[in-house]
């Protein structure tokens, strides 16, 4: 967490517990936690471009997500029954994914996973085919800001120009762009963006829609209708207020960040590439502004992902092979196979991520460790 | 020495683990994912496989506070252990599929798989002794596991660290319980951890498909039943058989053979089961023996040793019994002990 967010954190709490404010109460010290959720609206809407009354504020990036597929789906659907249709990029989080197809289980949808070029990008001209086959009948688009895994930064602006022209609902889930990429909702044409709170330095078990005002959606949560009747439960109050700071923060700090950042990840990029043998970079080649600024995703040829971990882990350099299923098994990127991977590059790929604590000295750490990690995990492959 | 814990999310290889950490090596875990369908959440016959083993896995590594990983084995262990599983029993042959797991996928896939990785050796939950390259049964006699490890390499052995060996179940249990190990008081594994609801016909019946055959009276020659399939049943089985005649002298009836290409069950009296001699194929050798050869032999996995005087017989034995023992199904292993030393072992020919 950034510290201001830690200090706004722990004030909120020490606020919260001595005056046990609910912020949906009428009393002295609900009226106070109201306050806080209310400033925090507005100043997590003044970063990133959106009104407060489209800040909707929840438990997560996952829920927001839900929120945004389910709700527009539902409500789509309610006035027009013809509506069934979900358009859906291929390299969605898993929290877009499985909300489509929960959807497309249990309520009629049809979902149709948007095809991506090599690079994890979704081509607006590719929108507008899938669009254009039935107008009438998309529900609604949903397109991720930046993707989690290999950092591909989406046409984000031509893809909402699509929809518009259509009168279609868009949804992007920013969770990994804000505060690494600028983010304005209302110059983006975005009607639904998801962001979360750990992602930008904030608390966790926080996070937002940010929902146009006239968009239609049908509450996940039933209840006490706290968040403009679409989304009920009493708020964490100092979660919300951390989030907002961190937001707030994030988005000032943004451009700096993604300046050092992306000469750090450049770098490291160079390096590897330079040292490690038959090392691949997937997503957007660097230099790009089309990347997110700290992320570097590499397949390692004849190395398994896992053993790759294990090794670089044990050297304290902490890296990430992609998603696991609830037993902890390691899946091959969804994300990796839907840019044309095949099975065995996506179970040798690793991505390594910066941020702001991110140093030069890091990047040489991972750099002076990486080949001799690769060459005793490609002796490690079972045969 | 820098050791890799195999921990299956039960008691022991938690204990074993611990014992690890705390005589000072550099311990890491793993939990080997061996379902292909390893998102289910199993109660009552729990195995190798189950979420909550993986939790319980997990947990474990927490309160040790050691790295803790899970490998996914799932292929593997398809090919290796259930294909050959139900290669064995199609082919008339009764197999041990937990010695075959640990002979192909936790002393061969994951030992190499560590010693690539820099690990000196795998620490398992066996109930089993090894100190210097001599592996003896545990001090625990009901749960000495010897017998499944028998078939390990003398290399294979040498990257192989069995903290367990010396204390009983009992003590294991206490053990847990005084380091706040969650899976202290976790029932023991039964069956076969792959076939979750202990069904072993109904799983060779899905594979292979019913194969219906008549069983056999082995004395008249005469038809004395029908079955689904061959692969149902297990030399010495008696349950089961649903004979519509009864024996000519009205004693129960055993089965005495399997023949898979006609899918003919044989039956008779018990005594023909017994034999005094066993032969035995693909013999391993822990250290160098010498033939004749006078120990004892196991024959199956919770069965007791039996004295016997051994010999060689191309690249196994033919097993000379000093009193008659009920002949063991095909496929099963033949362990030979001094004592409580195990000296080889190899596959029974039936």
């Amino acid at each position: 967490m950034l510290p201001e967010a830690v200090e706004t954190v722990t004030a909120a709490v020490t606020a919260a517990l001595s005056a046990a404010g609910n912020a949906s109460s009428l009393h002295t010290a609900g009226r106070s936690a109201r306050r806080v959720v209310e400033e925090s609206r507005e100043r997590l809407a003044a970063a990133v471009g959106a009104r407060p009354s489209e800040v909707v504020f929840t438990g997560s990036g996952t829920e927001s997500d839900n929120l945004a597929v389910k709700g527009i789906w539902w409500s789509r659907h309610d006035a027009d029954p013809r509506r069934t249709r979900i358009l859906a990029s291929a390299v969605e989080h898993h929290a877009v994914l499985d909300a489509a197809q929960w959807l497309a289980d249990h309520e009629g949808a049809s979902v149709e996973w948007l095809e991506v070029d090599d690079q994890g990008r979704v081509h607006p001209d590719v929108l507008r085919e899938a669009v254009e086959r039935d107008p009438s009948d998309v529900a609604l688009v949903s397109v991720m800001w930046a993707n989690n895994e290999v950092g591909t930064v989406q046409p984000v602006r031509r893809l909402a120009d699509v929809c518009r022209e259509f009168d279609v609902p868009f949804h992007s889930d920013a969770v990994q762009a804000v505060g690494q990429l600028p983010v304005d909702v209302a110059a983006s044409g975005v009607d639904a963006l998801t962001l979360t709170g750990h992602k930008l330095g904030g608390p966790l078990g926080v996070g937002a829609l940010v929902l146009g005002r006239d968009v239609a959606c049908t509450p996940l949560l039933h209840g006490g209708g706290q968040e403009r009747d679409l989304r009920s439960g009493t708020l964490d109050t100092p979660a919300v207020a951390g989030l907002a700071v961190a937001a707030s923060l994030a988005v000032e700090r943004q451009p700096e960040l993604h300046a050092r950042l992306s000469g750090l990840r450049d770098e490291l990029v160079r390096r590897v590439q330079e040292l490690v043998p038959g090392a691949v970079l997937n997503g957007v080649p660097v230099p790009s502004a089309d990347r997110l600024p700290g992320n570097a995703h590499f397949s390692f040829p004849d190395c398994e992902g896992d053993s790759l971990l294990l090794l670089l882990d044990a050297r304290d350099v902490e890296v990430s092979t992609g998603s696991a299923c609830s037993a902890g098994v390691a899946r091959p990127s969804h994300v990796l196979l839907a840019m044309g991977a095949d099975e065995d590059r996506a179970r040798s790929s690793l991505r390594f991520s910066l941020g702001h604590t991110s140093t030069a000295a890091d990047v040489d750490a991972l750099v002076e460790a990486l080949p001799a990690v690769v060459e005793r995990a490609r002796r490690a492959v079972l045969r | 020495m820098r050791l890799l814990a195999a921990l299956s999310g039960g008691v022991d290889s938690a204990v074993a683990a611990a014992l690890a950490v705390e005589a000072g090596h550099d311990v890491t875990a793993v939990h080997l994912a061996l379902s292909s369908a390893p998102a289910t959440l199993r109660t009552g016959s729990r195995g190798c496989c189950s979420k909550e083993d993986a939790r319980d896995a997990g947990r474990v590594a927490d309160v040790l506070g050691v790295p803790y990983y899970v490998w996914d084995l799932a292929e593997r262990f398809r090919s290796d252990v259930v294909d050959d599983f139900v290669a064995e029993y199609a082919a008339g042959r009764t197999p041990n599929p937990c010695l075959r797991c640990n002979e192909k996928i936790k002393f061969t896939a994951v030992l190499d798989r560590a010693r690539a990785l820099g690990f000196d050796a795998v620490v398992t939950g066996h109930h089993a002794r090894l100190a210097d390259g001599v592996l003896r049964r545990s001090v625990d006699a009901g749960k000495d596991q010897s017998y499944v490890l028998a078939v390990l390499t003398p290399e294979q052995l040498a990257g192989t660290v069995l903290p367990l060996g010396e204390l009983t179940k009992a003590q294991v249990r206490e053990q847990a319980a005084a380091r706040g190990l969650g899976v202290a008081d976790k029932p023991d594994s039964h069956d076969v951890c792959f076939i979750a609801d202990g069904d072993t016909a109904g799983f060779l019946r899905q594979r292979l498909g019913a194969q219906p055959g008549p069983v056999v009276d082995a004395l008249t020659g005469t038809v004395v039943g029908r079955h689904d399939g061959a692969y149902a049943f297990t030399v010495g089985q008696r349950r089961g058989l649903a004979l519509t005649a009864p024996a000519p002298d009205g004693r129960p009836r055993y089965v005495l053979g399997l023949e898979p290409v006609t899918s003919t069950v044989t039956v008779g009296p018990r005594e023909a089961l017994e034999v005094i001699e066993v032969r035995a194929d693909r013999a391993r050798e822990l250290a160098p023996l010498a033939f004749p050869l006078t120990c004892a032999v196991q024959l199956q996995a919770h069965g007791r040793a039996h004295p016997c005087t051994v010999v060689a017989d191309g690249d196994g034995w033919r097993i000379g019994l000093a009193a008659p023992v009920t002949r063991p199904a095909a496929g099963q292993a033949a362990v030979l002990y001094a004592g409580d030393r195990v000296l080889a072992s190899a596959t029974t020919r039936g």
